[in-house]
């Protein structure tokens, strides 16, 4: 029996040991917005923060993460109370099937706290000193871990950097 | 995947000792550890989960840093002592993986992850990494990835990590410490097996000796440059890498740290290099020299002969942004 903290409530599960993170919210807790993809961590379907922080919740064990607080795309917003993020994804048409999109939004909301922290990216000119702006190169680099089959990633990049400049969803 | 047993080690000591058992396995950020298992190429009996041992400081030591071998990738690319003293590894980690897998990976699984020979992942194919004495199928197959030197007739898998390029171009050592209480410190030439006859061993640590932290020496100065080569411009392993610390000084360079990813069986460096370059003053057909030392003894297998005229190209190529040296 392990204990989760999911999107700020306690669950008691009985799972395998083998259970990943992925499988204990899809199948356990009937949270399916977390997409499996690849299930290798090469897609970014699977996407969920881990104490703030984005992770491929298909290459953790559920059993390695009791008293963390797991944050899943049920527990960014829901209808009628969406997250500045769903809500840019709706206004920029930032997808086209939809698979990859919880995804590419609990990773772009993760992301977005890896900038405001400071970190730099593969293409950050000056990483000694600077931190990074939003140009369209700096968010496709950190958004390379989130595959687009549909390649609606034109879309996807600019409902991000309204988000990340704005911080608004709706214009 | 198979079953395993899962221990949560409380203190680096128990965590060496439980891993001591036949078929354990220390499991940090998992992230090639759980693939690897779900394709049944790792069959752990016992997982020994370290995740909760106090080793994620990185603190100034001896005049240089000593890394908790459970910082993640993330966290030393974003260390502010590492962008400004050691800008070679952040640029390395930052050229590796995806943010995802950067959140999770460590430093000391980083130095211990796989290939990623197609042949040791494919289990229908022959691979003496995976299955010692079964024959290799990379030899003559797709071996595009794959290493041009310290291979052997056993073995042309190359290592996948940015990080530990890095890491050995800036003289790296990693601390550990075993499961009868013992520490020891080994450089990466010593961490490091090249294949031979017996490719199943990545490395010389033994079974529980554990990764507890890496040291850095003290800050080199000069230009730091990780130039990586790949198939895509994110989230690929390298083709071919070289890690640059250059100093020049009086027209003459007076600090040179080389090292190469993508073209070795272990994250490679070759003190010829440094030798024919140290004290000289900077020049294009000096550079080229150098690469020619460092390609003597490459060995391409078909696929991969790419890769020594493409480092013929790369290595003077980092060499001249690193001195202002033109074409």
């Amino acid at each position: 029996m392990i204990t989760l903290t999911v999107n700020g409530a306690e669950h008691k599960l009985d799972v395998d040991i083998r259970t990943t993170i992925l499988d204990a919210l899809r199948d356990h807790l009937g949270l399916t917005g977390s997409k499996k993809g690849c299930d290798h961590g090469q897609c970014g379907a699977c996407t969920v923060l881990i104490n703030g922080r984005r992770v491929n919740s298909c290459l953790t064990l559920a059993v390695m993460h009791e008293g963390d607080e797991i944050t899943t795309i049920e527990g960014l917003g829901e209808p009628g109370n969406l997250h500045p993020m769903q809500e840019s994804f709706l206004h920029h048409d930032g997808y086209q099937c939809g698979y990859c999109t919880p995804g590419q939004i609990v990773s772009a909301v993760g992301m977005l706290g890896e900038v405001k922290d400071g970190w730099p990216s593969h293409v950050t000119g000056d990483i000694a000193h600077g931190g990074a702006d939003l140009s369209n190169e700096e968010i496709s680099e950190r958004m390379s871990g989130n595959l687009c089959r549909c390649s609606a990633y034109p879309n996807i990049v600019d409902a991000i950097r309204q988000v990340g400049t704005t911080g608004k969803g709706a214009v | 995947m198979k079953s395993f047993a899962y221990e949560r080690a409380s203190d680096p000591k128990a965590a060496a000792a439980i891993a001591s058992r036949a078929h354990a396995r220390f499991i940090a950020g998992g992230t090639n550890l759980l693939d690897l298992m779900k394709i049944q190429v790792e069959t752990p009996e016992t997982l020994v989960d370290i995740t909760r041992l106090p080793l994620k400081e990185i603190a100034e030591a001896d005049g240089g840093l000593s890394i908790g071998a459970l910082v993640t990738n993330s966290d030393l690319a974003a260390d502010e002592r590492v962008r400004r003293d050691y800008e070679v590894l952040s640029r390395a980690l930052l050229a590796g993986a995806s943010g995802q897998l950067r959140n999770k990976a460590t430093t000391g699984g980083n130095f211990l992850q796989r290939t990623r020979c197609s042949y040791f992942y494919e289990t229908n194919a022959r691979c003496n990494k995976r299955e010692p004495g079964s024959g290799c199928d990379a030899m003559n197959g797709f071996n595009r990835i794959l290493a041009i030197l310290g291979t052997s007739d056993k073995c042309i898998a190359s290592h996948p990590s940015d990080m530990a390029v890095a890491m050995r171009a800036l003289d790296a050592e990693v601390e550990t410490l075993k499961s009868d209480g013992s520490t020891r410190r080994l450089t990466l030439p010593e961490l490091y097996r090249l294949p031979g006859d017996t490719p199943e061993r990545d490395t010389n640590l033994e079974a529980g000796e554990l990764i507890t932290a890496v040291r850095l020496p003290k800050p080199l100065g000069g230009t730091h440059i990780y130039r990586k080569v790949r198939d895509r411009a994110s989230y690929a392993f390298a083709l071919v890498s070289v890690a640059a610390v250059i100093g020049v000084e009086n027209g003459r360079m007076e600090t040179i740290r080389l090292a190469f990813g993508g073209i070795g069986t272990m994250p490679w460096r070759d003190a010829r290099v440094e030798e024919a370059l140290i004290g000289e003053a900077p020049s294009a057909a000096l550079f080229a020299k150098a690469a020619d030392i460092l390609l003597t003894e490459a060995k391409g297998h078909g696929e991969n002969d790419f890769k020594i005229p493409l480092m013929r190209r790369v290595l003077p190529a980092v060499l001249r942004e690193a001195t202002g040296v033109a074409a």
